[in-house]
């Protein structure tokens, strides 16, 4: 009796929590609202069917339960062919009725109309970036051979047709609102997932083909992309934005770009015109670049220069060092005022890379073997050395100095570091840094830092050379 | 024909001489079942674990949360992996089919008593192999019990160095170990089954368990060749799977593989499995239902067809799974009338658990509650699958919680209430004792509640678009903090159905000792397994002669009978004429 009164009671839960759920949809942002109705006839159908056969039981068990020795008994009936035909008839049409219109507009799916714009999606652990077709409205060819730490994308730099295409390695895309878009999507590594709530639509990226989507924005506004495809240990922090804009705007944003040509002719960083510049370094993070605890200034000497540079990058344009808690990081704003542009920054870059290594000591204790636990997550990215790695875009920890690498770990995870909207990678180490929860988590992994060899990796001079060359 | 044959032969059965051969080298199916029941239970217990420290991490990730992201990872694929295979799988087959098969067959034993044994410790050693990847540096894989390549075997993924290749070493000597039960169900009910035992005449158990094992004879091979092939992708970089890829900046010597091949030959696995585990189920529960409720089974053999039917069926639905894996969308709108027409033998196997109610004579006893609970979020569970194998109405829903809230409804709480259920249904006969009724009943009570609390949000936060195999949520704008509170609320909940479980293992030990003792057949049930001469049955099962069966297992409530049952081995009455 109690079970049957329980199940209607669920019933009628149920219905209410999905009448009274403030989670629902997110409101759409694309043309893809005949699949927000497919959903809805499905919900409708599969919703009497759960009413009327939970309902049914309930009845059933509270009029048939048993009341004890002079109940009646049940009656014999072995089959009803009439009956069930019936209610298999009656369950086909309901198939039916939810499949049909499913059908149609997965067919409006798959078929791209003509006059769709066509850019490309490419995913990697664990970031997105983008590739627009340019001036002549077509992509170049790639391929994963092709792919260097100045080719990201694997752009074949033989295609003409490449040429002019755009590259976009920030994980912020615009789009143009009331056009329809196909995404080409393509992974450099492993599957990914392309997923905008707001858009419904979502596709795996696949190495090895190119997978598609389409859609066109109707609301004008900033989405999250997710990565729903599971990716490694990252997969959580591979997020992205697409800006749905006005065909101006996407076409200002658009003007901004680079092409694939001219990322191949950026001057590469010039140690000679750097070494006036690093003068104002100097005063705070010594001759060599061997940084002052005094003054609060970290190592330079021996770190990646795409690190240094994507840093100075961020202190220049206020993406580093503006938080009100980062006292430190303020100091550098008006330091790096004297560079003047990219050009400066990459020179002064250089001239750090040509420093002589400063093996740093260590301040700090903690229990190491436990410290090797913890490392297990940041040596994914990081390396298992700490030699850091430029495709996933985490700078070099072995020989960095160990207050330094506790105040920024602090930083991260109280978002004094990496929570502007424009720095890129810093949310990632936030979620990451998170995890140290204690200040002993964070006194142990540093201890074990600690341990690692104090030299320039082979694997970062190459790199570093490449850069060079 | 030859079951006749073989039955009549009068099967020679040696029997044990020393503790060990009796219990641990045991050739005996009821001794073998229940070391299938103790293992699949005990690492069950191990995966309900990871699933707490899980949902801690999920429900409140800034204060009680212990794991990191590696850990997390780790534990979702463990997790997954153990319930469905080594608990689900294991327990089903090799644990009620085990026990339940010769029995309600009315044979001595399985047929291959000796391959039987080894199927049990090959089992043991994949388990053990499972478990030991805890231990190996870099732990256990990290991969997602889907195993997806390139990631399961690349350096971005926890435990690419050893523990994949343990868990692919594990799935393959389980399948060894499947496969040596697996012929031994299905010989046992083909060749085994005694004088009048037709097969139209079988308990749905029996029919459900077979089916299943079929299926599973058919789909593991997949899974075997998948994990040989991930092996030597990975130990001997062969490209199976693997196309040219960069991995972390690095060139790899890996091209021209397929990681979509691989997700076409787990889910043509992966797809019967989900009714490898539903179909003992759904057998399971309509013996349980017809015998609780005094009734037959609605529509026996509507039932049979549709436990046939839906095991045909599913080997050609598998790629609704792949949805949105970037393989020909084309395929779509093939998998996606497939799927749906597998909704309409289930929908009729719903119907007929329900009109056996109609008109019965309900006795709400422990095991019939987990049964009609059972049927409450089977329906729940398999309407919102209609969702998600819609191929249209997959693509917001696909990597979502809906899917877990959907997947957990229907092949989590639905085949472990009928595992519950069946367990206290068969416990007097396994063990000649009564449990403790009035806590099995709060057992189920919490049990049932509590994962409809776990699940039913679930599905909300999918619509919302929250991605499932996430560690943390934050900075996604469309999250509100609504839906982390719901998460808590989730959590909480969770590690509430976790803890009160353990109601079900005091009952089970403490009434192994000190319940009562149980009447051979306290249900007033048909099946043979009722009317052994012992309780528990001996080694042999029957006494000289094997029993007879003269009618369908569902003669219930018989009108003019003197009883509510008439048994399957009781001769017709004068007259009577028998139904099957």
């Amino acid at each position: 009796m109690l079970v049957a009164i329980v199940f209607m009671l669920l019933v009628v839960i149920s219905v209410a929590f999905h009448l009274l759920s403030p989670w629902w949809f997110t409101p759409l942002a694309s043309n893809w609202d005949t699949i927000d109705l497919t959903v809805d006839i499905t919900f409708w159908v599969t919703g009497a069917v759960f009413i009327a056969v939970n309902m049914f039981m309930a009845y059933a068990v509270i009029r048939f339960r048993n009341r004890g020795p002079d109940s009646k008994r049940a009656l014999y009936e072995p089959e009803n062919p009439r009956l069930e035909l019936w209610l298999t008839i009656v369950t086909a049409i309901g198939v039916a009725a939810m499949l049909a219109p499913g059908l149609v507009v997965w067919n409006d799916f798959i078929n791209v109309p003509e006059d769709a714009w066509e850019f490309e999606v490419v995913g990697e652990q664990w970031r997105w970036t983008y590739r627009l077709p340019g001036e002549d409205n077509k992509l170049g060819t790639s391929n994963s051979s092709f792919v260097n730490i100045n080719n990201p994308l694997g752009v074949n730099p033989n295609d003409p047709d490449g040429q002019d295409d755009l590259i976009i390695t920030s994980n912020v895309v615009h789009i143009p609102i009331d056009k329809p878009v196909k995404l080409l999507l393509r992974s450099k590594d492993v599957l990914h997932n392309f997923a905008v709530a707001e858009f419904r639509v979502k596709m795996d990226l696949v190495p090895g083909l190119v997978s598609y989507l389409w859609l066109t924005p109707t609301r004008a506004g900033t989405y999250v992309v997710l990565c729903e495809e599971l990716c490694g240990l990252g997969h959580f922090t591979m997020r992205g934005k697409v800006v749905v804009d006005t065909q101006e705007d996407f076409d200002a944003w658009q003007a901004e770009q680079v092409t694939f040509a001219e990322t191949q002719a950026v001057a590469k960083g010039d140690a000679v015109a750097g070494q006036p510049l690093y003068a104002v370094c100097a005063a705070c993070h010594g001759q060599n670049g061997e940084g002052v605890v005094a003054l609060n200034s970290p190592k330079l000497s021996g770190q990646e220069d795409w690190y240094l540079e994507r840093q100075l990058y961020n202190f220049k344009h206020g993406i580093r060092g503006t938080h009100e808690d980062d006292v430190y990081g303020q100091q550098m704003a008006p330091m790096v005022a004297v560079l003047a542009d990219d050009a400066a920054i990459r020179n002064v870059s250089a001239y750090i890379g040509t420093l002589p290594l400063h093996v740093s000591e260590q301040s700090t204790s903690g229990d190491v073997e436990r410290g090797r636990k913890l490392y297990v997550t940041c040596g994914t990215c990081h390396g298992m050395n700490g030699e850091g790695n430029y495709a996933t875009n985490s700078p070099k920890l072995s020989g960095q100095e160990d207050w330094y690498l506790r105040r920024q770990l602090e930083n991260f995870k109280t978002g004094v570091r990496g929570s502007h909207p424009d720095d890129l990678f810093g949310p990632q180490m936030g979620s990451m840094a998170r995890m140290l929860r204690s200040d002993k988590d964070m006194d142990d992994v540093i201890a074990y830092i600690n341990t690692f060899p104090q030299v320039v990796t082979d694997k970062v001079a190459q790199v570093n050379l490449e850069r060079g060359q | 024909m030859a079951y006749v044959a073989l039955s009549d032969r009068g099967q020679v059965i040696s029997h044990p001489h020393s503790w060990i051969t009796k219990y641990v080298w045991s050739q005996d199916h009821k001794v073998i079942a229940i070391q299938y029941g103790i293992t699949a239970i005990a690492v069950g217990v191990l995966a309900l674990v990871l699933s707490a420290m899980m949902r801690l991490q999920l429900g409140f990730p800034d204060t009680l949360s212990i794991i990191s992201p590696s850990e997390y990872y780790q534990y979702v694929t463990m997790h997954g992996m153990i319930m469905v295979i080594y608990l689900l799988t294991a327990l089903f087959l090799g644990g009620f089919g085990n026990y339940l098969i010769p029995l309600m067959v009315g044979a001595r034993d399985m047929v291959f008593p000796y391959m039987n044994m080894l199927s049990y410790w090959v089992y043991l050693v994949s388990v053990i192999i499972l478990v030991a990847s805890f231990f190996v540096p870099g732990g256990p894989t990290g991969a997602g019990w889907t195993l997806y390549p390139p990631q399961a075997i690349m350096h971005g993924t926890p435990g690419a160095d050893w523990g994949i290749i343990l868990m692919l070493v594990s799935l393959a000597v389980f399948i060894v170990a499947f496969t040596m039960g697996g012929l031994n169900y299905v010989t046992t009910v083909l060749q085994a089954r005694t004088r009048g035992m037709t097969m139209i005449r079988l308990p749905l158990s029996v029919w459900g368990i077979f089916t299943a094992t079929i299926l599973g004879l058919l789909a593991f091979p997949a899974l075997l060749v998948s994990a040989i092939m991930m092996t030597l992708d990975r130990l001997l970089g062969t490209s199976f799977f693997m196309p040219a890829i960069v991995s972390m900046g690095e060139q790899t010597s890996y091209d021209g593989g397929s990681p979509i091949l691989f997700q076409h030959l787990f889910w043509f696995f992966g797809h019967p499995e989900v009714y490898i585990v539903a179909l003992p189920a759904f057998g399971l529960v309509s013996d349980l239902l017809s015998t609780h409720a005094r009734k037959n089974i609605f529509g026996y053999r509507m039932m049979v067809w549709a436990i046939v039917i839906i095991g045909a069926l599913s080997f050609v639905v598998w790629a609704h799974h792949m949805y949105v894996s970037g393989m020909n969308p084309y395929f779509g709108f093939f998998f996606a009338t497939t799927t749906l027409i597998i909704a309409v033998p289930t929908a009729i196997k719903v119907y007929n658990w329900v009109l056996t109610l109609w008109h019965g004579n309900i006795h709400l006893t422990v095991p019939m509650l987990f049964a009609i609970g059972f049927i409450f979020t089977f329906v729940h569970g398999g309407l919102t699958g209609i969702f998600l194998g819609n191929v249209v109405v997959d693509l917001p829903l696909s990597d979502t919680y809906f899917v877990v809230g959907h997947f957990h409804m229907v092949m989590g709480v639905s085949p472990i209430l009928v595992v519950f259920g069946a367990i206290y249904h068969w416990y007097p006969k396994m063990t000649g004792r009564m449990f403790n009724s009035a806590m099995g009943k709060w057992h189920f009570w919490l049990t049932f509640l509590g994962t409809y609390a776990i699940y039913l949000p679930m599905h909300y936060l999918g619509f919302l678009g929250v991605p499932r195999r996430y560690f943390a949520y934050e900075g996604i704008d469309f999250i509100p903090e609504s839906a982390m509170a719901l998460n808590t609320q989730i959590t909480v909940a969770a590690l509430f159905v976790a803890v009160v479980q353990i109601l079900f293992f005091v009952n089970i030990i403490w009434s192994m000792f000190k319940g009562p003792k149980a009447d051979p057949n306290p249900w007033g049930a048909t099946t043979l397994e009722w009317q052994t001469a012992e309780t528990p049955p001996i080694h042999g099962n029957w006494g000289p002669e094997l029993p007879g069966v003269y009618r369908w297992a569902y003669d219930y409530s018989v009108p003019g009978a003197e009883k509510d049952f008439i048994p399957q081995n009781q001769p017709p009455a004068p007259g009577e004429k028998v139904v099957i």
